[in-house]
């Protein structure tokens, strides 16, 4: 069984290594290929799964160390794995819809030269992310983390061609660096704190450790949870990331890459859980986002850009509710699972619209298109009932419990989180269904493309469609189920463990006020985009508007600060370089030269000048001796 | 009397050098292949080192050699080999053959007529002299022996760079000629001043161990013998004048900051593999005399000058990734991107922990074969195109996407990524930083983000974007350059998974340099046996 | 007398020759000043052996004198050389080892 773990990782990785280096005789074959494997660890997965279920609550975890990867005196790392109810969660997640979007993508890149390298690189992205799950310390989950991130930085700029796309692409690679920097000073800190950095002793250790330590690694790994999973400060890269195919948007950017922050933290429970001001800073953080990137949402024209927005807003949510501690974890991984069926849902959806419209993205530019393309209205109608959180439909459920959740934390830090997230349910409702209504109602807004074509809207073919069916039954009935007798609650708790709050509310109540909400939220965007006819340009707008539409000036600080800072700080550093540091040495060269020259004309040829400067010489050398006597 | 390999080690390529020197000039073809067929001898009898060395074994050296040499003087040919010099003499011996087939047309006359004119062979003989000289360096265990080969190998390496250059593209030949001389008669002159403070302290080393033992010596394991028997005693501003000394030397050839500003000149004027053979090579004996001749012997004076050491490589580290940001030379940028690496391994040398030093010698090895990847492939770019400069390509990953994908993993390995080899050993200096110096750790960390910056934005500006019109129509990877790149990869990928064996070379001897030092790593607060125990 | 005599002459003497060599510009004078000098030396040797009651500055005065002699005769030819040839016996004009 335990074998079973590493080929989780092994298949889709060969399926890469066979792919990038196979060469063109497997151009046409490759989208099976790395559908194929795909589906392969997925059923390799479900075989684990099954195994797992049939073991008690408290034997499910398996482990298995393959190999002494590095070790360099107390400096222990081992290729290990670990496969416990959190892990298994995100291998199924990642596997299933990862399967289902390689097959989504054999339709949506038919016509892609470089097909071969795309699925190349989506196994890659497979393997890295559940090397990323399953590893069993936290040095073999950094290459899991950053091999996600290469895979995403290849992927993002997968249309290369387009300067925006590959400087999307660096954009993304470079602020997640920024996280990594996070993750390296806390594998370096729990080195120094633990003497190791494997699960099991670190976790089990971590109340031994003082509160100033833990603290300490709190932050840095909430550092590292913000670059991957696009929390703010670090959230500017994900808007950009849509340059990528919307498969990548959906597997990469909605349903798993960014959710790996959520899991790191949840994972990272126990140091969380003796440090509470570290605490503070993860709720402080969701909370901030879930509005942030609602508000974004609001703004964007694009579709795939508002869902961008949308993303992290949830992400928001989850990390929320990870930053509760034991009352919110299992439901902030319970949200990342539904988020993940209707989240990549809406994408592929996205992607079904864009790949009949001539692949233009601004919504101001569809309308209408319900009756061109059932199937696709129907699954994203689905998903975006799931996401406001419709009473009976997925997000319903694992909202509704991270809203309870963050009231229950108590005092006036639990009113304020509650009504933030509170807020952030009614401005989801509004933004979706702006979405909602600009591209499937209304009138017809279309636009001819840049060739002057105007657009044949048409339903997607059937490996599309497939995909997006299975996500919106998903969508619907995973949150129900999920709910039932607690059953996603009672299957983490090994793990994670739990602990009811003491809500200021009743469960009741809360649901109510998200009712409330999500009306309001629903009423205002009908009134303001389904009862007026809707520009294709977009207005100018008010301030805010203006600055939401630029990811609420975000990019223009970074802008500032760090990249034209940046440029200033290079260029007088090579500048300084050359002049001073390289000047010294020249100069010292210069003044070496400039002394010879002098010296060279004291031999002028004369003889008699030569002949005093013997005697002087003579003369100095005898009163020298003389003196020395004297002395 | 058993085989001297260390001798045959280096004497191979050194023979190899002499018997391709002496090729007629119209067989150059032939010229290229003994030089390959040397070097491969070469890293034949290195692998046959480092089957026979055993990490298990006592004592310091292994494989020793030793014959009287200058008696009057104390000089010995002492030869001996650790695991990080079998490391690193494997290193040597691995690059070699790929830097041959490598510049196997950069030294081609440009008219064949001329009878007499033998630029090829002896571009090749120059390249196996080098590799002769480093094998020794690596090898010797006598100080004086040592300094020798580590200044004589300045004279091939000063014709490589002022000789050989990349062939003119759009710039008029005699321009290129006079950069180039610029470039190779600074190599020479900071390598020489290094060389000749370093002579300096060499011959006060005599002074000292002839005034306190009697007789004079250089011998590396007699004196730290002495030491440790109390035979020996330098006073604190000797040892602290004579280590000085030594260091300056190894950090102009290293090159730590302020005294880098050699590198990117000669790196960028030599050939691709000539730059190779500057920082993969010749500059790793900068490291690694840190390691076996500043800390062993000179500790105390090693303690005593580590912070100061700790910031130079912090600001080498980062000042080297800033400037490599605002390069617009490929060649210039990997040099700078070099200066902060070789700040990294400084790093972990004077954080005095074994995963700092061991690190620092997996660094060397691993700079050493990610370099080689990124800097030789951007040489085969390079003679495409005919220029250095970043602005001349665009897309060209459309054009050669095999030449593009291996850029990438050779940058890729620049940076750090994990599964590649760099990987572990930057993050074990930087672990071993951290667990004694905890801010200066943090501020090295901030190296890779810019590491990720000059590495992306080199790659973004050179492969990606719309086509250019002078790279339109550009050839893909030869079966040639395949031939080199390929392996570099593979092994960068299989050092990244499985580093063990080297770890395992590295560690003993590691060891050893701490227990010299006398100092013992830090203990982490909460014990994991405790953990353990208490389940 | 007083042997310390006889060293004030030779000191007197040598300053005399060196004064001549650095002043005047003429080959033979400077040569023949450099043979004051010689002899100058010559005698503060020989002061010494009579001061110090052994014969080694005598051997030395003797040495001194032969070389003496062997130096003229080259010196003499190269300045004879030179005057053939620049039509002047001034060491100012010989800056040159060649025409």
């Amino acid at each position: 069984m335990e074998n079973l773990i590493g080929l989780l990782v092994l298949v889709p990785l060969l399926g890469a290594g066979v792919l990038l280096c196979g060469g063109r005789r497997l151009d046409s074959s490759a989208p099976w290929i790395g559908t194929l494997l795909a589906a392969l660890s997925f059923v390799i997965g479900a075989v684990l799964f099954a195994g797992m279920l049939g073991r008690d609550g408290e034997d499910r975890e398996l482990g298995t160390t393959v190999f002494s990867w590095v070790p360099v005196g107390d400096f222990r790392a081992d290729v290990g794995f670990q496969l416990d109810q959190l892990s298994m969660t995100f291998v199924l997640l990642i596997t299933g819809v990862g399967s289902l979007i390689h097959l989504y993508s054999i339709g949506y890149m038919a016509h892609d030269e470089r097909r071969r390298r795309f699925f190349g690189y989506l196994n890659l992205f497979l393997a890295a992310m559940l090397l990323l799950v399953v590893a069993d310390n936290y040095l073999l989950l950094y290459v899991g983390w950053e091999g996600v991130g290469l895979a995403s930085y290849l992927l993002i700029g997968f249309w290369q061609h387009k300067p925006s796309a590959a400087t999307a692409a660096k954009k993304a690679f470079l602020v997640n660096r920024v996280g990594d920097v996070g993750l390296s000073i806390a594998i370096m800190l729990m080195f120094t704190t633990f003497g190791t950095f494997a699960f099991g002793p670190v976790l089990e250790g971590a109340d031994r450790a003082g509160e100033g330590k833990l603290t300490a690694i709190g932050l840095v790994l909430l550092l590292a949870a913000c670059g991957k999973s696009a929390q703010v400060p670090l959230q500017s890269w994900l808007g950009d990331a849509m340059e990528g195919p919307t498969p990548v948007s959906a597997l990469i950017h909605a349903a798993t890459m960014v959710t790996a922050g959520v899991y790191l933290i949840t994972r990272s429970g126990a140091i969380f859980d003796g440090a509470p001001d570290a605490q503070t800073a993860v709720v402080t953080v969701g909370a901030v986002t879930l509005l942030f990137g609602a508000i974004v949402g609001c703004a964007k024209d694009d579709i795939k850009k508002a869902l961008a927005g949308s993303t992290m807003s949830q992400i928001g949510y989850m990390i929320l509710a990870a930053g509760l501690g034991p009352i919110g974890y299992a439901f902030a991984i319970m949200h990342l699972v539904t988020h993940g069926f209707f989240k990549a849902g809406l994408f592929l959806g996205a992607g079904s619209v864009m790949h009949g419209m001539n692949d233009e993205v601004d919504m101001r530019r569809y309308g209408g298109l319900r009756s061109y393309m059932p199937v696709t209205f129907v699954t994203f109608g689905l998903g975006y009932l799931a996401i406001i959180g419709f009473p009976g439909l997925s997000g319903f459920f694992s909202k509704d419990k991270i809203i309870e959740a963050a009231f229950a934390k108590g005092g006036t830090e639990g009113w304020i989180l509650g009504g933030t997230a509170l807020l952030g349910a009614a401005i989801t409702a509004y933004y979706m269904t702006r979405v909602m209504i600009l591209t499937f109602f209304g009138e017809k807004r279309w636009q001819p493309d840049a060739a002057g074509e105007p657009p044949h809207p048409h339903e997607s073919p059937r490996t599309m469609t497939v995909p997006m069916i299975v996500l919106a039954f998903g969508s619907v009935f995973a949150g129900g189920l999920f709910s039932l007798n607690d059953a996603f609650l009672n299957w983490l708790e090994p793990v994670t463990g739990h602990a009811e709050g003491h809500s200021p509310v009743t469960a009741v109540q809360v649901t109510a006020a998200t009712m409330v909400v999500l009306f309001v939220g629903v009423a205002l965007a009908w009134a303001q985009y389904g009862r007026a006819p809707v520009p294709v340009t977009a207005p100018r707008g008010n301030v805010l508007v203006r600055a939401a539409r630029r990811d609420l000036l975000q990019d223009d600080v970074n802008h500032i600060v760090l990249v034209r800072g940046g440029e200033h700080l290079t260029r007088s550093l090579v500048y300084l370089d050359h002049t001073v540091v390289d000047g010294v040495v020249n100069g010292t060269a210069a003044s070496v030269g400039g002394l010879s020259g002098r010296m060279r004309r004291l031999q002028n040829g004369f003889a008699r000048s030569y002949a005093v400067s013997m005697f002087g010489g003579a003369a100095v050398l005898v009163a020298a001796t003389l003196l020395m006597r004297a002395v | 009397m058993s085989f001297p390999l260390l001798t045959a080690t280096a004497a191979v390529p050194a023979l190899g050098a002499v018997a391709t020197a002496a090729v007629p000039a119209a067989r150059r073809t032939a010229a290229k292949w003994l030089a390959l067929a040397f070097s491969l001898a070469t890293l034949l009898l290195a692998a046959v080192q480092l089957v026979r060395f055993d990490p298990e074994a006592k004592g310091p050296f292994q494989l020793t050699e030793s014959h009287a040499w200058i008696a009057d003087f104390g000089v010995r040919y002492e030869l001996g080999v650790d695991g990080i010099a079998v490391v690193l003499i494997a290193l040597t011996a691995l690059l070699v053959p790929f830097i041959v087939l490598a510049g196997w047309h950069d030294a081609d006359p440009l008219e064949t007529k001329s009878t007499r004119w033998r630029p090829t062979q002896g571009f090749f003989a120059l390249i196996l002299m080098v590799e002769a000289m480093v094998v020794i360096a690596f090898e010797a265990t006598d100080v004086f022996l040592f300094y020798i080969f580590f200044e004589a190998m300045l004279i091939p390496m000063y014709f490589l760079i002022g000789g050989f250059g990349d062939r003119a593209g759009e710039r008029p030949e005699a321009e290129t000629a006079t950069q180039r001389s610029y470039a190779a008669v600074k190599f020479l002159l900071y390598n020489l001043v290094g060389g000749l403070i370093m002579l300096a302290a060499v011959i006060g080393l005599y002074a000292v161990t002839a005034h306190q033992l009697g007789t004079g010596t250089f011998s590396l394991t007699e004196i730290v013998q002495a030491r440790a028997n109390g035979e020996l005693e330098f006073a604190t501003t000797t040892e602290r004048a004579l280590f000085l000394g030594f260091f300056f030397a190894f950090a102009v050839k290293a090159p730590l900051w302020p005294l880098h500003t050699w590198l990117p000149n000669a790196m960028g004027e030599a050939t691709a593999p000539v730059a190779v053979l500057i920082t993969a090579v010749v500059d790793k004996v900068g490291t690694f005399a840190m390691l076996r001749f500043c800390l062993q012997l000179f500790p105390e004076a090693s303690k005593w000058a580590t912070p100061v050491i700790l910031v130079l490589s912090l600001i080498s580290i980062l000042y080297g990734a800033l400037l490599a940001v605002g390069q617009r030379d490929i060649k210039r940028l990997i040099a700078y991107a070099s200066i902060s690496h070789f700040g990294f391994i400084v790093l972990g040398i004077f954080a005095m922990t074994t995963q700092g030093q061991g690190g620092a010698t997996l660094y060397m090895v691993n700079h050493g074969i990610s370099t080689a990847a990124l800097m030789l492939v951007a040489g085969f770019l390079i003679s495409r195109r005919r220029s250095r400069l970043i602005a001349d390509y665009g897309g060209v990953q459309k054009v050669a996407p095999v030449l593009a994908g291996t850029f990438l993993v050779g940058g890729l390995a620049t940076l750090s990524l994990p599964g590649l080899a760099p990987f572990v050993s930057e993050f074990l200096v930087l672990v071993g930083t951290f667990s004694r110096y905890p801010a200066v750790g943090v501020i090295a960390t901030v190296g890779i983000v810019l590491a990720a910056l000059y590495v992306l934005v080199l790659y973004q500006r050179t492969m990606t974007g719309p086509v250019k019109e002078a790279v339109r129509g550009m050839p893909d990877l030869r079966v040639r350059e395949l031939v080199v790149v390929a392996p570099l990869i593979a092994l960068l990928l299989f050092l990244g998974i499985y580093p063990k064996p080297l770890t395992q070379m590295i560690d003993p001897a590691v060891e050893h340099t701490m227990s010299q030092v006398e100092k013992g790593d830090p203990q982490p607060d909460v014990r994991v046996n405790d953990v353990e125990a208490a389940k | 007398m007083n042997p310390v005599n006889y060293l004030y002459l030779a000191a007197l003497l040598f300053t005399i020759g060196a004064a001549g060599v650095l002043i005047r510009r003429n080959a033979i004078v400077i040569f023949m000043c450099i043979e004051l000098m010689l002899n100058a030396c010559n005698l503060a040797f020989v002061t010494f052996s009579r001061m110090h009651g052994n014969l080694d500055g005598q051997i030395i005065a003797f040495f001194t004198m032969v070389v003496a002699a062997a130096e003229v005769v080259i010196g003499l030819a190269i300045i004879v050389t030179i005057f053939r040839s620049r039509h002047s016996a001034s060491v100012d004009d010989a800056g040159l080892l060649k025409l």
